[in-house]
Parts: C-alpha cells; structure tokens; sequence
C-alpha cells in the first residue's frame, strides 16, 4: 500500500501544514511516510503544494507521479494537478474559490466550500483543516483524532494553542462533509 | 521514539550527537533549515555556532577547530561548496578530521535551487587541488543521513581524513520518521594527541600540509595514500535490492536510489526482473561488488541527476562485462518513477 496526497494551493492558505499534520498523523498511527514541500521562491506569495505519501513499506519516491488524493485550494491547483490524479482517484476541491471547474480525466470531483465553512466558523485561515478532514476520511486509514493530535501537537510546538479548538472543529466539518 | 524531522534538521541533530561542537556557516539555499537548527541548538549544548562574512572565511574556521582537535562542521550547497574547496584541499593536505556536508542544487554557476547531483566530480575526485581524496557518503533517506552524518565524524576521526556527506534539496528539504541515534558521550570520543592544545610538558605539535622539500613531502603522500587504500579496503558501503534475478539492475545514489527503488517495485509488478544497486560510499566507490553484479547481470541502468558522473565509475567497475547505458536528468528537473520505467523498458522485456 503506497498513497500519494497532493496539497495546493496559495502560499498563506496553510497548505504545508495540512499536509505536515497529515504526515505526522501519519507516523503516530504506524505507518511510513514522507512529506515533500514545493520550496524556493514560488512558496512567497505564488503557489505552495506538498506532497505526502503514506505507506506500510519505506517510502520510495517521494514525488509522485499520479497521486490518489488532491486537495486544491484554488484555481490554478487544480488545472496544474487536476490531470495527473489516478483513475479512480479524488480531488477535494475548495468551491469557494472555483465556482466551474473543468472536470480531469476519471478522477472523482468532491467540491467542498472550505472557505465558507471556515468563515462560519470564525476563522478563515481553518480552510486547510477543513480539506484535512475531508482528506482523512476518503483515505480511511486512522482515525480523525490522530489527525487532531499531530494537530494540537504542531500548534503547541508554535505556541498558538488558542487556535487549537476552531481547527478542531473545521477538522470535524471537513471530515462529516466527504 | 520517532520523530517527523527535514533532512536539514535530521543531519544538524546528528552532528550534534556525534559530538560535533563547533559549526561554521555561511548559508544559502536549500540547507538553511541546518543552519537555523545549528543556531537554535549548538549552543545549548555548550558548542559555537558562527555565521562567517563568508564560505571561505567558515571552511578555515573548520581548519582552526579541527586543528584544535574539536569535532567541527560546515555545510553549504554547491556553489558554497565550490568557495570552500581550496580549504578543504588544505585540510586533507593537513590530515585534519571534519564533517562537510553538500546539499546539492543545480548548476554550473549561480543555477538554481532545485535538487541536482552534478557535484559528483567535484566531491570523489578531488574538486580542491592536489593529489587527495575526501570519504563521501550519500544518505537516500532522512533517516539514513543522520546516521552517515554520526558515521562521517567518525571516520574522519579514525582515518585523519575529511568526510563529506553529499546529499541534494530534495533530502534537505523533505521530511520523514527518523529514529535518532544516541548520543556519543563527550569521554567516548577517541583522544588526539596530535592535535594543537597548547604544548605544556610536552614536544610541540605541528600541523601543516607545507614541505618544500619534494622527496620529504612525497613521503607524507605515500603515507596518506597508504591510509586512502586501507580505506578503500574497509570502508566499501552499499545496498543492493532485489537484485538476485535480476535482468537490469539501476545504479543510482542518493534521493535517485530512493525514486528508483520505486521503479523496481513497479517493473516487478510488471513482471520485469529489475533491480536496484545503491552506493552509499561514493568515495570508497563500490568497484569491487558493481562487477561482481556485472559477471551476471547483462544490464546495468546508471540513473543520475546529471549528464553523467557516477557513470563513469560504474563504467570503470563494469570494464564491459555488461552493457551500461545512462539517463539522467539536467537543471534541477527530477524525473518520475513513471519516466525512468519507460527508459528500463527500452532495455529488458517482460
């Protein structure tokens, strides 16, 4: 079992956090994994994308060529990654942002307004948790609390741990949504 | 216990549980995670962490604490690297022990900041002048640099021979579990009673890469390149992955061993018998267990993130015993797994 997990979106929508929780989720429950960041100066301001790979066996490369998952926050994302997702692969994509996507080979389109859902909650910068959830219930490898373990882990490490319970809550919409 | 670590952070932790108490930088791009990680952490552990004016002014920095006999460090990235080879030429011409670690990108010149691995040349054959050679390690797993970063101090400090660990921005940059290695307790690390601690009740130490006197200063080589074959004696390392039926074996090292161990087990699936051999040394090369391979498998596939370094080395193992083609990737572009399939599928079939 080998699982590539493509992130994109603009740089300051939190797309290599999600996916470092998600990694970090991850190693808690077991398995191997890898978490490979887009990095350079396309990270300021432009696009930011993360790969990560779960796996029961050493993770060989960590790029990946057709990921099972992508999450695309925006517009562009989804016209860069759209086309390389698996047949029969998912692409969560934040409708927020993209009101008509132009639908990719046959990859499953789950469209989720992860801005909205975030603003509802009172924090629009929780969008990233909200795809996360969503990521972690298509995948079904762990349960959501491990996510919001690495989670409060990784908020504590930066110490903004007031954040901890609105992301918590957009992890839970998220993952009830897909 | 495992923990999520960069590469970067992983390598910078290692050196700091080798015993490694003085690091000297300059930094640039993709290493700068083991600077700040050096920055944030050396100190703590009673070590000096410098930032220098420049890599030329770090590399003799590293001269200076290794000459005291302290275990010290420096890192860059090519065309860092590339600044600091006069001085690294120094400290083997001096027999001084030191970590340098390359994470390379993508060049000649200024390039760019993409994983690349065209510093090979550069690292195993010399790359500073004169007649020396540097022990160089190239970790594919974040994992496995901690652990080369533990081993490269203490083979330099066996062998009185610099050690380089090259690594490229992928392996910087990306993360992965890592087990850390104990720590080396300060008492454990071998005495060097060669190196400059103030000469109070003893004969003064000297050291230095200078003789003018050509007979005299060959002897010193002969006695260095001594130390260089009993090291190519001991210190062979490499990995080899289902390789027993194999009908092509991939070369490749670093972050392209890894990516090719993901196309073996793709052209396994298939039903096409590939395999995978792995220098971890690339100075001592794998010569001697490459040919072996040779004798029986018709096929070996160099894959490198350049127009062609290791390959040469594996073309001197192999003396046409199997067929060798190559490919590779230029400027920093990494090829998939998909890619470098379709290239293995010109030479075996299923």
């Amino acid at each position: 079992m080998e699982i590539g997990v493509i992130f994109a979106g603009f740089g300051g929508q939190g797309i290599l956090l999600a996916g470092k929780v998600l990694a970090q989720a991850a190693m808690e429950r077991g398995f191997e994994v890898t978490w490979l960041p887009s990095y350079g100066p396309e990270m300021r301001g432009g696009t930011a994308n993360c790969t990560v790979v779960i796996a029961d066996e050493p993770v060989g490369s960590p790029i990946v060529d057709r990921p099972q998952i992508l999450v695309a926050m925006n517009g562009p994302s989804l016209e860069r990654f759209g086309p390389r997702v698996a047949p029969g692969g998912m692409i969560i994509l934040n409708s927020s942002l993209v009101k008509e996507p132009s639908v990719q080979g046959n990859a499953r389109l789950l469209p989720i307004p992860l801005n909205d859902i975030a603003q509802e909650l009172g924090e629009v910068r929780a969008a990233n948790m909200v795809a996360l959830g969503a990521v972690v219930k298509v995948l079904g490898l762990f349960p959501l609390e491990a996510a919001a373990e690495a989670l409060a882990k990784e908020l504590g490490a930066r110490g903004r741990e007031k954040l901890l319970e609105v992301n918590r809550q957009a992890l839970w919409r998220g993952f009830a949504l897909a | 216990m495992k923990v999520l670590l960069r590469g970067n952070e992983a390598m910078a932790e290692a050196a700091i549980r080798a015993g490694c108490r003085c690091y000297f930088c300059y930094p640039i791009t993709p290493q700068g995670e083991l600077v700040e990680y050096m920055a944030r952490h050396l100190p703590r552990h009673g070590g000096v962490f410098l930032q220098a004016e420049s890599e030329v002014a770090a590399i003799n920095m590293v001269y200076g604490a290794a000459a005291a006999g302290v275990r010290t460090m420096t890192s860059s990235s090519s065309p860092g690297i590339s600044l600091k080879m006069e001085g690294i030429s120094y400290l083997a011409g001096a027999r001084l022990p030191a970590v340098i670690v390359n994470v390379m990108r993508a060049g000649p010149g200024l390039g760019n900041i993409a994983p690349a691995q065209g510093d090979y040349f550069q690292a195993t054959k010399g790359g500073g002048h004169g007649d020396y050679r540097l022990i160089v390690l190239a970790p594919s797993t974040v994992q496995e640099a901690a652990e080369l970063v533990m081993l490269a101090f203490d083979l330099s400090d066996r062998y009185r021979v610099p050690a380089m660990i090259l690594a490229d921005g992928m392996l910087g940059q990306m993360m992965e579990p890592v087990e850390l290695p104990e720590p080396i307790p300060p008492g454990r690390i071998p005495p060097k009673p060669w190196a400059l601690t103030g000469a109070k009740d003893r004969a003064p130490n000297v050291v230095s890469s200078f003789d003018l006197d050509p007979y005299r200063f060959r002897e010193i080589l002969r006695a260095l390149w001594a130390v260089y074959r009993e090291i190519e004696r001991n210190e062979v390392r490499w990995e080899e992955y289902a390789t027993e039926d194999a009908e092509l074996v991939l070369v490749a090292y670093g972050t392209m061993g890894r990516i090719c161990r993901t196309v073996v087990r793709r052209a396994r699936k298939e039903g096409l018998r590939v395999g995978l051999f792995r220098p971890i040394s690339l100075w001592p090369f794998p010569y001697a267990p490459l040919r072996r391979l040779a004798e029986r498998v018709p096929v070996l596939l160099t894959v490198e993130l350049s127009a062609g370094q290791m390959w040469e080395d594996v073309r001197l193992a192999v003396e046409g015993r199997a067929k060798t083609p190559f490919y590779g990737e230029l400027g920093g572009v990494v090829p998939t797994p998909e890619e470098i399939l379709s290239e293995v599928k010109k030479h075996v079939r299923g």
